[in-house]
């Protein structure tokens, strides 16, 4: 990293502005502007008054702002027969969120390190298979889990959600960590080994503590992951745990008479409030977690 | 702290369907300091693996201190091990690094202590025992490596070509640093390396390997002074040694001849019978010596080149048929390019290796 830093400003760089330049620019502003365009109108629309959406002025700026759409969305909005607002989804997203993925992350970590350090009999083989499997759209898993849970008597709970995310992370995560750890110098493992160390031992002790950007990488992933997600929230977590996005869409979708668009767009707005904090709060963490795979620390 | 000898008995070793070492047999004596030697790929670091327990046997026995142990997890074995990459725990200070073994172990924290701070005063390393291995330079690595294998008081210690990755100043420090270590604990130790230099200088005895097979298992003067074979002659040895070919005569005397040379061989302690036939000759630059003309054992030969090596001067040359050879002479020598020296092979100092064998004579 610091070699490039380093060799670059070394080299001669035009300043000059050149028609390929003003293109390049041209097409950077257009496409920032492109993706902020919606934005905008979210938010611009998130702070008017229905009087003022009904004019139709989609760009306009509001003229009387107020936040009483987002402390609707939030309290009050009708999420099917109740109307507490998306709060109730935004705590159950959160319980769902907290131990899927430190659980997730947990259990694909310990999966990588066995399937990189330990010569496992056919490693290569259940990895591979693993990665197959992450390849199939798991809409096609969910009848059949559906019926596993069911059958086993779980049916629907946080638990039952948990599971569910588990599951789905580890073919991620595992490759996550799987690489990393392979990138490690194998002579650190041997070493721990000689140290007497055993398998827990080396994994908690001289592995994670090693792992801290590909830890701050799988948080980053599954975080948002599990939050954005949708249809297994809705056929796994059950009526009282019903995560924000599908909370969001009986907002949005479940409106008798006019419909409420600041309200609409406050609580999405709401709703990917937290992704969108972890990826500005955590940006250069994740670039550099990315990174350290590829080079040995 | 206990000096385990190690025992190996027909050990085999395979990867897939590769064969690594096949029926390899090695004693180590307590105390004794054995180099393996050898290019890369000649099972050197796979058999030190195999002591260590970090590889898994096909066939054979492991015996160390008395005890098999071809089946004991690295940790129950006596050893301790030190890497080429020095593999130092990077979330770990030194003191942690040096007791972490200690404490897995479950030894008592006072014992820990005293263990990690006599291995730091040996190593000079008690003002670094807070410090990160990111904040140590590579020599202070390795002394770090070396101080994690001493605290655990093991019966054998292993290097696994522990100054390769280091520069040739610091290499230099730290070989006299282990062979004083050794003096001093009198430790069973077994050291890989490719470095011929660091056999020679560090070593009670020598295992020159190739193929995974021990060519010559003898003390540095034997291995260096009579090779038993072409590989290692050419192996160990830096500048090189000259190898001449030609064959054998029996005359009055037996007698090498090349080309239209006649070296008298008398004086060379044959290994069977001297039989005429294709034969290569080998000798060191250092035991050429310049003679003078009128000498009747004496060859002629030109100078194409002289390469000045600090502490003497290597001289290169090639006789009337075509033959070259390097010698070695003084500092100070005063011979030029395109000189002519008579120059005289001392039977004694002679390796003569048979043709397709490449075996001793």
């Amino acid at each position: 990293m610091t070699a490039v830093a380093q060799t670059l400003p070394a080299a001669r760089r035009s300043k000059r502005m050149t028609p390929a330049r003003w293109g390049l620019y041209a097409f950077i502003f257009i496409t920032a502007l492109y993706f902020l365009l919606p934005l905008y109108v979210m938010v611009v629309t998130s702070l008017k008054p229905m009087a003022e959406i009904r004019q139709g002025n989609l760009l306009a700026l509001p003229i009387a702002p107020s936040i009483d759409a987002w402390v609707k969305a939030w309290t009050s909005a009708c999420t099917g027969l109740t109307c507490q607002g998306i709060k109730v989804g935004f705590l159950n997203s959160l319980r769902i969120l907290v131990p899927s993925v430190a659980i997730s992350i947990l259990v694909g970590s310990l999966t990588g390190y066995a399937l990189s350090l330990w010569r496992v009999r056919g490693a290569n083989i259940l990895f591979g298979a693993m990665m197959v499997v992450a390849f199939i759209p798991y809409q096609v898993f969910i009848y059949p889990l559906v019926r596993v849970f069911s059958f086993t008597g779980l049916g629907q709970s946080l638990f039952t959600i948990v599971i569910i995310h588990t599951i789905f992370g580890l073919p991620t995560m595992t490759l996550l960590f799987r690489n990393y750890f392979a990138s490690l110098p194998v002579e650190l493992f041997k070493a721990a080994r000689v140290d007497g160390a055993g398998f827990y031992q080396i994994y908690a002790r001289i592995m994670m503590p090693m792992a801290t950007p590909m830890i701050v990488v799988a948080v980053i992933l599954q975080t948002t992951g599990i939050w954005n997600d949708f249809i297994l929230g809705l056929v796994f977590a059950g009526r009282d745990n019903l995560p924000m996005t599908v909370q969001l869409n009986n907002i949005v979708n479940s409106t008798q008479g006019e419909r409420a668009y600041n309200v609409d767009m406050a609580a999405t707005l709401l709703t990917a409030l937290l992704p969108l904090a972890v990826y500005f709060g955590s940006g250069r963490w994740f670039v550099r977690g990315i990174a350290a795979g590829a080079v040995k620390g | 702290m206990q000096k385990s000898n190690v025992d190996i008995r027909s050990l085999q070793i395979g990867f897939g369907g590769l064969k690594v070492l096949e029926n390899l047999d090695l004693h180590v004596g307590a105390s004794e300091f054995l180099v393996l030697l050898g290019p890369s790929g000649c099972g050197k670091s796979t058999l030190l693996n195999a002591i260590a327990g970090l590889i898994e046997v096909k066939g054979g026995e492991i015996h160390i201190g008395g005890r098999d142990v071809t089946w004991a997890e690295p940790k129950d074995r006596g050893i301790a091990m030190v890497f080429q990459s020095y593999a130092l725990y990077p979330r770990m200070s030194v003191r942690r690094n040096m007791s972490f073994g200690l404490k897995v172990a479950r030894t008592p924290q006072s014992e820990i202590e005293r263990r990690v701070a006599e291995a730091a005063q040996m190593l000079r390393l008690t003002n670094l025992l807070e410090r990160r291995p990111s904040e140590l330079s590579g020599g202070q690595r390795q002394r770090v490596a070396i101080g994690r294998a001493l605290v655990r008081h093991a019966g054998v210690y292993l290097f696994d070509e522990p100054l390769s990755n280091l520069d040739a100043q610091l290499r230099a420090e730290l070989r006299v640093e282990i062979k004083r270590l050794h003096a001093r604990l009198g430790a069973t130790m077994i050291y890989v390396t490719h470095d011929q230099i660091e056999a020679l200088t560090l070593a009670d005895r020598i295992a020159v390997m190739q193929g995974g097979v021990i060519q010559q298992l003898d003390t540095p003067k034997k291995i260096y002074r009579e090779p038993v074979n072409r590989f290692v002659a050419s192996f160990v040895g830096s500048p090189a040694m000259n190898f001449i070919p030609g064959k054998l005569a029996r005359g009055s005397e037996v007698a090498f001849i090349a080309g239209v040379n006649q070296l008298s061989l008398t004086g060379y302690a044959f290994r069977s019978q001297p039989t005429e036939a294709p034969a290569v000759l080998g000798i060191r630059p250092e035991h050429i010596e310049l003679t003078a003309s009128n000498d009747p054992s004496s060859v002629s030969a030109r100078v194409e080149m002289v390469e000045p090596m600090g502490a003497d001067t290597l001289i290169w040359c090639r006789l009337a048929d075509g033959t070259a050879f390097s010698l070695r002479h003084d500092a100070d020598t005063q011979v030029r390019v395109g000189d002519t020296l008579t120059v005289r092979f001392p039977a004694d100092a002679m390796s003569l290796f048979d043709e397709t064998s490449g075996q001793r004579l």
